[in-house]
């Protein structure tokens, strides 16, 4: 059940010359720093790309991997290892701070499989209006009303309570719903670690389908706390 | 190993600057020629204008202070709030400063400052500052010194950052590492104490303000957010008390000193003495004396003080807040608060950081155990024996940080398309693919920013890449990969690659702010610095100027009321140590020059504590000239260019 994740493409070591595998950070017969490697954020971390992972573990591998990598430990070697040892280490930076946020994780595993996701936190697509999920519509339509109303009545000076509260309730039943997503998407975790080849790929399709209305529904949460906050 | 030398670690301040390293297992501040731990980041021309290498002759720090009231026109201090900027920002910034701006400065270009006759780039005022403290810890040392530690401020960008970096290169230090400030002090405090949990840094120095939250654990420190203003420090608070005194003495004696640099720098000083008094006095009084004799006099209760500074303290608020945001905690979980910087001795500024952190309610206190102005380079001496290797006592620590920005690319219609987000740990890097939009074309243009703002015009502009060369294909066909790397210092590397035709694309990189390589290098100071023949030679000469400097000071003591107090057999003793010194001046052995030179400082101990007991205050006994020089340095509790404090 277990699928290959390294490239299997040994390649030789630079200081040993023995011959290892592409996607190691380090030579397993030398430990010299090799150049950045070819496969993907799990495998920075030797794990199966995997969803349901242990926070306490990663964060405790990426600091021993930080303690070897780190461009602070090659201050004074080989101008190759400088360049290695920065590469390295922004990719593993990169792969924790993927990896580490549940979210990110699961947009980027989607994407390994090959599915075409937005971002949540690159700032693009972040007005995206073709993914509405069908359900949200009149309700965020009401809310977007709501929200420019009380815009308005703030701007001139006096707030209306009723349009206050109304606000807190919107915020208080969309964050809610934001739980329940996340529940759901941790179901689907589960599905996809454990299951084969064709359960996988239909959860597949049901995060991606969780990831947009969450991204919609968070993007929602955001607009009316800023806004009571303003 | 001998041939690479030891790396020290530098505090390149606003107000001050110092050098540190680790000895054995302790950080300690390298003391310049006049005993002194801080520099004062004060550069002056001389007035001769060129010695025989063509280069400006330039004095530093305290004597350099000197000259400001005289000849305020050649003279620049708090030039770090210059670096890396435009030229936009930096009129905006001159408004309270003596110094001007070069005439012929062009937009886009590094401006210049005019000093004297000869004008200069803030990263090669600050390469004179650098090459002070390279030579104080030369002499220190015996030895040359080439490898260094810079501390930034954490909340400096990518153009900032640089420009310390050139001015280092100017100065002839190798800059492994740019640590940030907050950082810096975290590990100078973690040092002796084998914590873990969650600690945040509160900086506010002379003109800049960071915030930083770390996590500690194993040994490694692990920023978890950073924020800050750039622009935001004792300065601001010098500058309230200054237009106060300015418009008042203007309406009440209708004298307008703005029209006198000079006067202006000496009634600033009045001002910046009122504020430390208010640190430790209920109340102090603004005394300065007019040109026409009269004087102006106006008592400053604390309340007062408070009320007048209350809005320039809030402003440390809002980051602080952001900070805790980002880093997802609450003000209770953060363990420990450590104060950082001069301005943080106002006890304004300690309410504000025990009310920001719930620290009473928790029976805390921030902590203030290291001196606040020395705390910087302490840590970055640690990170420099970090960088040495080889070293039992920081071999099991490991510093990793953020940037402080998010950084994006111009997208269509002007908006940001961030590609690292800020607090991302460093180095850090993105992958982003680019098209053409025309049948043909061979350029693609990228406009990269650092900002938190939606638009690319409220951002910071970093560079302009010009992808070239790309091979003629229909439009949408080239796929060019372009890749953003953040390094460990902070510093924006750009790389990229047309990945249909396999052909490394060329790129231009324009910075918006800053300067070419070929400018860096035309700006170099002295090359000769790090010859080794030169050394000894140098060493020598610099120990000969030392002596001469005693031995001047020695004979105006003679005619100081307190030399009639001395006894005859000091006299004497005093008198012999003198002749000695001049006669091993006159040869060529560095050691005999340098112990005649201490055994003269140890001669004039009891002169020293008359002089010091009949002119300054009965706090200073048991010391030597030197040792007296130096702990009335240290009493200046927030150092300015302006402040006292200096031994003659």
């Amino acid at each position: 059940m277990l699928k290959v994740i390294d490239s299997a493409i040994p390649v030789a070591c630079w200081s040993c010359n023995v011959a290892h595998n592409a996607s190691t950070l380090f030579c397993p017969h030398c430990s010299k720093i090799q150049p950045a490697a070819a496969g993907d954020y799990f495998s920075v971390f030797s794990l199966v790309p995997k969803l349901d992972l242990d926070l306490g573990m990663l964060e405790h591998q990426f600091h021993k991997l930080s303690r070897k990598l780190h461009p602070d430990r090659f201050a004074r070697a080989t101008s190759s290892e400088k360049e290695w040892s920065l590469a390295d280490t922004a990719l593993l930076n990169d792969a924790y701070r993927t990896l580490r946020d549940p979210i990110r994780r699961t947009e980027y595993l989607l994407k390994l499989q090959g599915a075409e996701i937005g971002e949540e936190y690159a700032g693009k697509d972040r007005k995206d209006p073709s993914r509405v999920p069908a359900d949200l519509l009149e309700e965020a339509f009401d809310l977007n009303m709501q929200l420019e109303e009380m815009r308005m009545s703030k701007k001139m000076g006096d707030a209306d309570p009723e349009l206050q509260s109304g606000l807190e309730q919107a915020q208080k039943k969309f964050s809610d719903m934001l739980d329940d997503v996340d529940r759901d998407l941790r179901a689907q975790w589960q599905v996809w670690d454990n299951g084969d080849e064709a359960a996988r790929k239909e959860s597949e399709k049901k995060m991606v389908s969780l990831l947009d209305r969450r991204r919609y529904i968070s993007n929602l949460v955001r607009d009316v706390t800023e806004t009571l906050a303003a | 190993m001998a041939a690479e030398g030891r790396v020290v670690g530098i505090d390149l301040g606003t107000t001050n600057s110092l050098v540190a390293y680790m000895e054995g297992d302790k950080p300690v501040v390298i003391p310049g020629v006049d005993g002194s731990n801080l520099v004062p980041s004060v550069v002056a021309l001389d007035p001769m204008p060129k010695d025989d290498s063509g280069r400006p002759t330039v004095t530093v720090g305290n004597s350099a202070r000197r000259t400001l009231v005289e000849t305020p026109e050649r003279v620049i201090y708090s030039v770090k709030r210059l670096m890396g900027r435009g030229l936009e920002e930096v009129q905006s910034e001159l408004h309270f400063f003596p110094f001007r701006l070069a005439d012929d400065v062009e937009a886009g270009e590094v401006p210049r400052i005019q000093l004297g006759e000869l004008r200069f780039t803030p990263p090669e005022i600050s390469a004179y500052i650098l090459r002070q403290l390279k030579r104080n810890a030369e002499r220190f040392f015996g030895s040359p010194v080439t490898q260094a530690v810079i501390t930034v401020p954490a909340y400096f960008n990518d153009a900032q950052r640089q420009a310390t970096k050139d001015a280092g290169r100017m100065a002839g230090l190798e800059v492994l590492r740019l640590v940030n400030e907050p950082t810096a002090a975290a590990l100078a405090y973690g040092l002796d104490r084998n914590k873990e949990g969650l600690i945040a840094v509160y900086d506010l120095g002379g003109g800049t303000f960071d915030i930083s939250i770390l996590k500690l654990r194993d040994g490694i420190f692990e920023v978890q957010s950073t924020n800050g203003d750039t622009h935001l420090g004792g300065d601001d608070i010098d500058n309230l008390l200054l237009t106060i005194a300015l418009d008042e003495i203007h309406a009440e004696h209708g004298i307008d000193l703005r029209q006198h640099p000079g006067a202006v720098q000496a009634l600033r000083k009045s001002a910046i003495d009122a504020k430390i008094r208010l640190s430790s006095e209920s109340s102090a009084l603004f005394d300065f004396e007019l040109p026409n004799g009269d004087r102006y006099q106006r008592e400053i209760p604390r309340e007062v003080f408070e009320q007048l500074i209350e809005a320039v303290l809030n402003r440390t608020a809002g980051p602080c807040k952001q900070a805790l945001a980002d880093a997802g905690i609450t003000p209770e979980q953060v363990d420990e608060v450590v104060l950082v910087g001069g301005s943080t001795r106002i006890p304004a500024v300690r309410k504000l950081v025990e009310d920001l952190f719930h620290l009473p309610a928790r029976g805390k206190k921030p902590h203030i155990e290291l001196n606040p102005d020395e705390v910087v380079a302490l840590g970055a001496a640690v990170q420099a024996d970090i960088l040495a290797g080889a070293s039992k006592t920081t071999e099991e620590m490991l510093l990793l940080d953020v940037t402080p920005l998010s950084l994006g690319i111009e997208a269509l219609g002007g908006t940001v398309a961030k590609i690292i987000t800020r607090n991302s740990t460093i180095p850090a890097s993105a992958t982003e693919h680019f098209t053409t939009g025309v049948d043909g074309q061979t350029n693609v243009a990228i406009h990269v920013v650092q900002g938190e703002r939606e638009l690319a015009a409220d951002c910071r502009s970093l560079a302009r890449f010009d992808l070239k060369a790309i091979p003629p294909m229909s439009a949408g066909l080239p796929r060019i990969e372009v890749k953003f790397l953040i390094d460990a210092d902070g510093i924006l590397q750009v790389s990229a690659r047309e990945q249909r035709s396999g052909q490394q694309a060329q790129i231009e990189v324009k910075p918006t702010y800053g300067l070419t390589d070929e400018q860096v290098e035309s700006m170099i100071l002295d090359s000769f610095d790090n010859a080794e023949a030169d050394f000894a030679k140098r060493l020598l000469i610099e120990a000969r100027t030392e002596a001469d400097s005693i031995l001047t000071k020695v004979e105006q003591a003679r005619t100081n009321p307190a030399w009639g107090q001395l006894r005859g057999e000091e006299i004497s003793a005093i008198d012999s140590a003198c002749n000695h010194l001049t006669a091993v001046k006159a040869g060529e052995d560095l050691n005999a020059i340098r112990e005649a030179t201490v055994a003269l400082d140890k001669s004039t101990h009891r002169l020293a504590e008359l002089m010091m007991d009949a002119a300054v205050s009965s706090a200073i006994r048991g010391k030597t000239m030197g040792e007296a020089g130096e702990q009335l340095a240290e009493e200046v509790t927030a150092p300015h260019p302006m402040a006292p404090a200096e031994f003659k």
